[in-house]
């Protein structure tokens, strides 16, 4: 599972994008523009201004997402066709989802969280076994079955977005607006960089760590579900009407799963860096990578979240001036934002210009995760403010 | 900050070091976690709360200690103010520094660079080449300009160096995430209540603490018209006009006059079908008085859907009761026959009422005209609208007062109708019901009536009297007394039981039973009670005309059940009267929030800025390649070395592969470093 000069070489086609798109890019970008044009030529009629932007923005970003990264073609295609599915097995009636078989048990959007989950678990399972036996087969199935947990997820959302409008036209909306919801797309997410991870650096070793985190996360949503029955549809409140929120929310998550996968990669440096110091100089046959490989994608994932969080935090007080009368306002969610902000401005400072590498940036990383976990639950949980939908 | 300086050293001056201290990566990381640690304070510790919680919270010692550190508005403190200012100087003194020498690098083909250097890079190759020196500088330029690279030639007689560059832009990620920090914290402070500060250290300003309406407060509580920026609010009842806005500043407030009016035409919520809140809207008109051809400005705004007006925003922040009018059925509660008052008043009044009690206050809160509680368990909705209430304190002359919730309608549970009262003596208490049995009619009347019964001795004692003749019969009694003495236990225990409850009873039983005994005699206290209330409930019933030959229906025994339930804790209920709501004209207010950002569009400016930079310094690495060519006894002498700012790992492949199509191009393999 180690990386081979072949194979990171193989990555680096420096041919023009132009020059490396074959028929299928091709058929993918025309795919991606049909439903665009089919879209539009249905539903422009019901769409505001904004919605348009958003699809025609849109559009663009799946064709280059499909062309950057492979993988997300059979992902949207699975995802539209179980998605479609749903729709159209679903009609008019909510009713459906009791006696249609495949909505039962299969794809309403409550069973396929249900799967999601399920998946999402067994997948670790199968990450750590492969690491522990070696086993690259099983590394394999881990990651069809943690790509398959994504597509449940993305399905599990998108059908949850038309179920809302089935309870009743003014009640449907985005599924981005309560903790419920978006601890789906944090998993969703956080799967889908690392999958890109693994991919690009051709290793299955990290999956188990990075899985961890989504099964705990997997496990509150249970819990939450369960016990709180928090999977219910609730209708919006006035404050969270609005489009900001429709991309406030995602750019968040990516944040959140990018510092989760981070921190998560910190542990396996820290496990990889106590296997080296033992054995003391000598090559170590260690099943995880090398610590360079491991520095660098903690630093990838890191800015990545930053950019997307610098994103999140600005598109948050351009909402924040429109829906509480002033871009900042010193609410314990801003506040604990900016403090997640400088946290990893002065991680990428250290690293950047003072040339901090090894274990205390992987420490930072993990702890950086529990300074995220506090702004993104602790903040609902103990402080209160202006910011409080994702109440516990 | 990052690249290490080319200039000469040099002796350090004065100046030097301080700007050396001011740039340096230390201080700067010391700031943003000062800046980061301050924040978790104010968020820890609520912020802006009435002085009077925070006394109450951590006593007068802490309470002024940390008054004096400013931890109450920690944001607009001093010492949080200094930090970010050393922040904002500590980056733009990095910015000073690092700039030039930033720019010349991404002009800078560094066309003299030594073969020395070139051989201590990590990656590099070369080749010896039977190619003439022209041709093999051609094939390098156009191989680097074909990867996308900019390229540079230079002769320097002995050797030729070929260098080429890439993602140069790399640097002004710094540049602008850099400036973005100083744009957005001098628009922050454009914004910030910074200069109000000023002006009340310098005295021109004073803080308003008390609760009295806005004509009175005096001039030097009022902030120019002219006030750039600002954020206050105001609450309009529908149909009336303000043109203030109050800031509220910690524990008081500052009037801010505006230029224009605003009148509040209706205020509107509309609901989802489970009750819940769907929108709040305000129908305003806006009017400049001073204007004289200007129109009205008639425009409805809502949450999230503000009003811009000449540099002014208007937001839609909450909303409250603007004087809802009621018409009120004040029932006494201790008196021995059922006394009605009719009220007319408003939320917001204060009258003054004579009780048996005393003269009191009555002071109307509130009023709610949708009371959205959850359903309860087995019910097929999540919610319930519990229909209009009204919130008002009694207040005795002593000040003490007590908080009341009333609901107007009965509301049912079980099948049974209730009116429900809440009550409080504490605000940071929970409200406490009493659940009054409405009759079949939907009305006070039958528990009014024997809650008055209760209370009229002269005919308790007759029916006391009654009730125990007809229980001994005919049974001869030794005691020509007993009879008498039973109806007077009757009698009392009643009288007990209407100003104490079941508690009373109980604690006279204590305080007169030795212990051995007590258990029986309450007991038969409770039977004798009992019983007379069974009497007397039957004497309500037959005032009504209720026929009891044949026994007391099954509802009417339920509501004897509840109005026992309810007369046992009426005693604590507190109140001489119950207020009844009988009618209502519904008055609402809406809570607008008015500012005045300028340093707004600054703040958006840096965050342009910060967005660009921020990609631009991840996702644009700044490559440059070197070749050095020399005419060589074996042919021309080809050394191959590049660099890039970020992402080493990523370089040496990209190196690694360039390297490799070099070798391609040029026909011979090179010899890697």
């Amino acid at each position: 599972m180690s990386v081979t000069q072949h194979n990171m070489l193989e990555q680096f086609d420096d041919r023009a994008l132009w020059q490396r798109l074959n028929m299928f890019d091709w058929l993918w970008a025309l795919l991606a523009l049909a439903g665009a044009v089919y879209t539009y030529a249905h539903y422009a009629d019901l769409m505001d201004s904004f919605e348009v932007a958003i699809l025609a923005g849109t559009t663009p970003a799946l064709i280059g997402l499909g062309w950057a990264w492979k993988p997300m073609r059979p992902l949207t295609l699975a995802v539209a066709g179980l998605s479609l599915a749903a729709i159209g097995l679903y009609g008019s009636s909510l009713g459906a989802a009791e006696s249609n078989f495949f909505l039962k048990y299969l794809i309403a959007s409550q069973s396929a969280v249900m799967w999601m989950s399920a998946l999402y678990v067994l997948a670790t399972a199968a990450y750590f076994f492969a690491l522990a036996t070696r086993s690259e087969f099983t590394g394999k199935v881990a990651s069809a079955i943690t790509w398959s947990a994504t597509t449940m997820g993305l399905v599990g959302l998108m059908v949850r977005w038309r179920e809302s409008y089935l309870i009743s036209p003014d009640v449907g909306h985005i599924p981005v607006s309560n903790l419920y919801e978006v601890f789906i797309l944090f998993s969703i997410i956080t799967a889908l960089l690392y999958l890109f991870y693994e991919g690009r650096y051709r290793t299955r070793a990290l999956g188990g760590f990075v899985l961890l985190v989504i099964s705990a996360a997997v496990g509150f949503l249970l819990w939450y579900t369960f016990d709180r029955g928090a999977s219910e549809i609730q209708p919006l409140v006035p404050a969270l009407k609005s489009y900001w929120m429709k991309i406030h929310v995602p750019a968040n998550f990516i944040g959140y799963g990018a510092f989760a996968l981070a921190a998560m990669v910190g542990i396996a440096y820290l496990l990889r860096y106590r296997q080296d110091r033992r054995a003391g100089g000598a090559v170590v046959d260690s099943r995880l990578p090398a610590l360079e490989v491991l520095d660098d994608v903690m630093y990838k994932a890191i800015a990545l979240g930053f950019a997307f969080f610098t994103v999140a935090t600005i598109l948050g007080a351009l909402w924040a001036a429109e829906a509480w009368g002033g871009y900042w306002s010193w609410d314990p969610k801003e506040t604990w934002a900016l403090i997640v902000w400088l946290n990893y401005a002065a991680w990428l400072h250290m690293r950047m210009t003072k040339g901090w590498r090894g274990t205390p940036m992987a420490w930072w990383a993990v702890i950086g995760l529990f300074v995220t976990l506090f702004a993104f639950l602790g903040v609902n949980m103990f402080l209160s403010g202006l910011h409080s939908y994702g109440e516990l | 900050m990052s690249t290490v300086s080319h200039t000469q050293p040099r002796l350090p001056t004065r100046s030097s070091v301080l700007l050396e201290f001011l740039g340096s990566m230390n201080l700067a990381i010391t700031l943003l976690v000062a800046v980061a640690v301050a924040s978790i304070v104010g968020t820890v510790l609520k912020q802006n709360e009435a002085y009077q919680n925070y006394i109450v919270k951590f006593g007068p010692f802490w309470f002024e200690a940390f008054k004096s550190l400013g931890l109450y508005d920690v944001y607009s403190a001093g010492w949080f103010l200094l930090i970010l200012t050393f922040l904002v100087i500590s980056t733009s003194v990095c910015i000073y520094r690092n700039v030039p020498h930033m720019l010349r690098d991404m002009r800078s083909f560094r066309l003299n660079v030594q073969e020395s250097s070139l051989r201590a890079f990590h990656v590099r190759r070369e080749w010896t080449l039977a190619l003439p020196l022209a041709e093999v500088e051609q094939q390098v330029s156009a191989f680097a300009r074909a990867k996308g690279y900019r390229v540079r030639c230079k002769d320097h007689g002995d050797h030729r160096v070929v260098a080429a560059m890439s993602g140069a832009a790399n640097r002004l990620g710094y540049l602008f995430t850099h400036a973005a920090i100083v744009v957005i914290c001098v628009g922050g402070l454009l914004d910030g209540n910074l200069p109000l500060k000023l002006k009340e250290m310098g005295g021109q300003i004073k803080i308003e603490t008390r609760d009295i309406p806005a004509a009175e407060v005096p001039r030097e509580s009022w902030l120019s018209v002219k006030n750039p920026s600002f954020r206050g609010s105001i609450t309009i009842p529908e149909g009336s006009a303000a043109n203030i806005a109050f800031l509220q500043l910690r524990d008081g407030y500052l009037v801010q006059p505006l230029p224009f009016k605003i009148e509040l035409k209706d205020f509107r919520i509309e609901h989802y079908e489970t009750g819940q809140p769907k929108s709040f809207e305000s129908d305003l008109v806006i009017t400049e008085p001073g204007d004289p051809n200007g129109k009205p400005l008639a425009t409805t705004i809502a949450v999230n859907h503000p009003l811009l007006y000449k540099g002014y925003a208007i937001y839609q922040s909450s909303f409250n009761d603007g004087g809802t009018r009621m018409q009120l059925k004040a029932w006494s509660l201790g008196r021995d026959k059922i006394e009605t008052q009719a009220v007319k008043s408003a939320v917001f009044e204060r009258l003054k009422v004579d009780t048996p009690q005393g003269p009191m206050t009555l002071e109307l809160d509130d009023f709610r005209l949708f009371n959205i509680n959850p359903a309860e368990e087995g019910s097929k909705k999540r919610f319930r609208n519990y229909g209009p209430n009204f919130t008002f304190k009694v207040r005795n002359a002593e000040g003490e007062a007590r908080e009341y919730e009333n609901y107007m309608t009965p509301i049912e549970f079980e099948g049974r109708s209730f009116f429900l009262s809440g009550m409080r003596s504490q605000v940071s208490d929970p409200f406490f019901y009493l659940h009054l049995p409405a009759d079949a009619q939907g009305t006070l009347e039958r528990f009014m009536r024997f809650n008055a019964l209760l209370r009229n001795a002269p005919r308790v004692a007759e029916l006391a009297l009654e009730t125990t003749r007809r229980t001994f019969g005919d049974v001869k009694l030794d005691n020509p007394n007993l009879i008498q003495e039973v109806a007077t236990t009757m009698q009392r225990l009643v009288d007990l039981f209407a100003r104490g409850g079941f508690e009373a009873i109980d604690a006279q039983v204590k305080q007169s039973v030795p212990e051995a005994q007590r258990a029986q005699v309450l007991d038969a206290y409770l039977k004798v009670l009992r019983n007379i209330l069974n009497t007397l409930y039957l004497d309500v019933l037959k005032a009504e005309g209720v026929d009891t030959a044949a026994g007391v229906s099954a509802r009417d025994g339920q509501f004897y059940d509840d109005a026992i339930n309810a007369l046992a804790v009426l005693p604590q209920y507190g109140s001489p009267f119950f207020l009844e709501l009988n009618s209502f004209e519904h008055v609402q207010a809406s809570g607008l929030q008015i500012a005045r950002a300028p340093g707004k569009n600054v703040v958006y400016l840096g965050f342009a800025l910060l967005t660009a930079g921020v990609f631009v310094m991840f996702y644009i690495n700044h490559r440059r390649l070197w070749f050095w060519l020399r005419e060589g006894a074996a042919g021309t002498e080809l050394l191959f070395a590049g660099s890039g700012n970020r992402d080493q790992r990523d370089f040496r492949v990209e190196f690694e592969r360039l390297a490799q199509a070099l070798d391609g191009q040029l026909g011979s393999t090179g010899r890697s470093g």
